[in-house]
């Protein structure tokens, strides 16, 4: 059988691994960022503050992916629940890291400038530093996302799911007859996500950033 | 860009919706830095008046903008009092005080992802104004500064020149209509023929609008111009002089003002006075549409040196000396000079030295609004009047001082008088 007739004859199931690989990036995404952009708005004024947020999500990104999925399922048991906590981690540090630069690079006059108009703190950070922060933002969140992709496939190794299930399920497999084949799909299906992402960012850049402060 | 004329000072009827300024008092202001040992503002006092324009102006990293900004608490005094309207505000809510003191500074400060309308729009959006009244207050405010709404409206800050980006900065500062206004250089970083634009829109705006402004500038020329009074700042914000631009100029207190104040006071003394307060000589015209045969007769009948010949709407258009006539044989096209500079009465007699000098004849065309002859002013009026006005800001300088020591005088003899009855 080759690539295109097992695809073929599989493709119910690739497209249900797609699905779910696409839902559970996206999913923790979401989570990520909003926990990645509070974790920066609460420590970038601090300077030991931004530096522990930076040095421990950094932390987490150097223990192999693998590694940790092994050690969470003892804690948590097989399935989503590992796979949701690894991404929403490994996906943090970009994020986090950007929001804090990006927090940290506007112009100081401009805070000034905020203040002296009569601007309160909260306001100040919704409607000047964020949305003047939101292209490095944005661009940790890209790249988180493109991260998150690759360690998604490695749920499957916790009975997650996605499209790790095929990659695993063929490397198990090896010199059987679909083994590359498996592989293969997997792979490619993860590419094109990944593309097709990337473009959605590309959008949502578009739509989000100010015309003002667009490049 | 859309910056208007030189000297278009004339004042336009004043806004209903205006408030006029209010009394600023600063009480032994301090502020001490965290971690320095000495503090970078040290016991300042000051009292401005209500509609006027202070310009505190020193060496760079001498406490000026720390001054201003503990006016709206963007600095937290160490010790001291702010007063505004005799209104203790030194603990007041820094936000709702920011709120009620308009804030320019000379990086205009415009928020890059809002609109130029956006912008303006912050304030009054805030202090709660409803949509329609924002909305007829931006458009206003644009105007105000000079701008037009319809073009300017919808466009970011990156989309303006400097020039234009300071004038929506005012116009933000101005929005909400606050009493007081504080500047922190705002024309420190543009060129400095739109500085001299921006420095006589201020003055135009300030005669409408009557705010108490505190402007801070290291420029001493720019204080001279805009200052009701101006305070020359020493090291950690000590006032060495705090007076009157003539004042200053005339009669600096020490070493360290005179120093400042430069060379050449009295050519800056220029720069205070306007064409319209010298005497502008009348002089002889005719015009293109005259006949050639009434234009030769002037010249001739001995009265006149030197005709000035206005074009059809009355404005400057050539000298006419007696003799050009012939030599040009008779051509009116070819006979005299063309005038090249002209001043109107809203100009500095600095400029109006200026043209005087750099005309081959000595003298300057004044012109109105339209640019319609007025008259003339030459080396001599001018000369006379500089003479005349440094010796009356003498003599002001001395009456000053005897006043001021006639008050001391006073004083004491009250203090002593009131022990007395005291007993
Ligand atoms: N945030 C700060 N922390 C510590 N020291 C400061 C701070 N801001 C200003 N200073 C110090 O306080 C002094 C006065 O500064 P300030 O900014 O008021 O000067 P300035 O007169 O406005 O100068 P310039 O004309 O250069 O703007 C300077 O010596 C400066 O180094
Ligand atoms: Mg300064």
């Amino acid at each position: 059988m080759n690539f295109w007739e097992y695809v073929g004859t599989r493709h119910q199931q690739l497209l249900t691994d797609t699905y779910q690989h696409a839902s559970a990036v996206f999913q923790c995404m979401v989570i990520a960022t909003l926990l990645g952009v509070l974790i920066g708005v609460v420590s970038y004024r601090s300077s030991w503050g931004g530096s522990l947020a930076i040095t421990s999500t950094s932390a987490i990104l150097t223990i192999p992916s693998l590694a940790a999925i092994g050690l969470l399922i003892p804690l948590v048991g097989l399935g989503v629940p590992p796979t949701v906590i690894i991404l929403t981690l490994y996906g943090l540090l970009p994020v986090v890291r950007n929001c804090i630069v990006g927090l940290r690079g506007v112009d100081p006059s401009l805070v000034d400038a905020a203040k002296g108009i009569g601007m309160s703190r909260m306001r100040r950070l919704l409607k000047v530093e964020l949305p003047l922060a939101w292209p490095p933002i944005l661009t940790g969140i890209r790249v988180s996302t493109q991260m998150l992709m690759g360690i998604a496939a490695i749920a499957a190794y916790a009975s997650g799911p996605g499209l790790g299930n095929e990659i695993f399920g063929g490397l198990a497999s090896l010199g059987s007859a679909n083994a590359i084949n498996k592989v293969l799909a997997g792979t490619i299906g993860i590419v094109i996500l990944a593309l097709l992402f990337d473009a959605a960012y590309v959008l949502l850049g578009r739509l989000t950033i100010p015309r003002g402060i667009r490049v | 860009m859309s910056e208007t004329a030189t000297g278009s000072t004339e004042p336009a009827p004043p806004r209903p919706s205006s408030t006029s300024g209010a009394t600023i008092q600063l009480e032994d202001l301090s502020k001490s830095y965290p971690g320095s040992p000495s503090p970078a503002v040290d016991g300042v006092s000051m009292d401005i008046k209500a509609g006027e324009t202070v310009i505190l102006v020193g060496p760079s990293g001498c406490g000026k903008s720390t001054t201003l900004k503990m006016i709206n608490r963007l600095i937290e005094p160490t010790s001291g009092r702010i007063r505004i309207n005799d209104e203790d505000v030194t603990d007041m809510d820094p936000v709702k005080l920011r709120r009620k003191i308009g804030y320019a500074i000379q990086s205009s400060g415009l928020f890059p992802h809002m609109t130029v309308a956006e912008n303006i729009a912050l304030v009054p959006k805030m202090t709660g104004w409803s949509k329609s009244g924002v909305k007829d207050r931006v458009e206003e405010m644009l105007d105000l500064v000079g701008l037009d709404p319809r073009e300017f409206h919808g466009r970011y800050p990156r989309q303006l020149s400097g020039g234009q980006q300071q004038r929506v900065g005012v116009a933000r500062a101005l929005a909400a209509d606050p009493p007081v206004l504080l500047m922190d250089e705002p024309f420190g970083a543009v060129d400095p023929i739109t500085r001299d634009h921006l420095q006589d829109e201020l003055i135009r705006l300030q005669h409408e609008l009557h705010k108490t402004i505190v402007f801070v500038t290291h420029d001493f020329d720019e204080a001279i111009k805009l200052g009701d009074r101006i305070a020359v700042l020493r090291e950690r914000s000590h006032i060495a002089q705090f007076d009157t631009p003539e004042a200053i100029l005339t009669n600096p207190t020490d070493d360290f003002v005179s120093g400042f104040v430069g060379a050449g006071a009295a050519l800056k003394r220029l720069n205070l006075t306007r064409v319209r307060d010298v005497g502008i000589a009348d002089f002889p015209t005719v015009t293109v549409e005259d006949p050639l045969q009434s234009i030769f007769n002037k010249l001739r009948d001995g009265q006149h040196n030197e005709l000035l010949m206005l074009d059809r709407r009355n404005r400057p258009y050539k000298w006419l000396r007696r003799g050009d006539l012939m030599r040009a044989k008779g051509s009116l096209a070819r006979a005299g000079q063309l005038v090249h500079d002209t001043v109107t009465r809203d100009a500095t007699l600095h400029d109006a030295l200026e043209a005087v000098l750099t005309d081959s004849g000595g003298r300057v065309a004044v012109t109105g609004r339209r640019g319609e002859f007025i008259g003339v002013v030459d080396m001599h009026t001018l000369m006379n009047s500089v003479q005349e006005l440094l010796e009356a800001d003498r003599l002001a300088a001395m009456e000053h001082r005897h006043d001021l020591e006639e008050l001391r005088v006073h004083r004491t003899e009250q203090e002593l008088e009131g022990g007395g009855s005291g007993l």
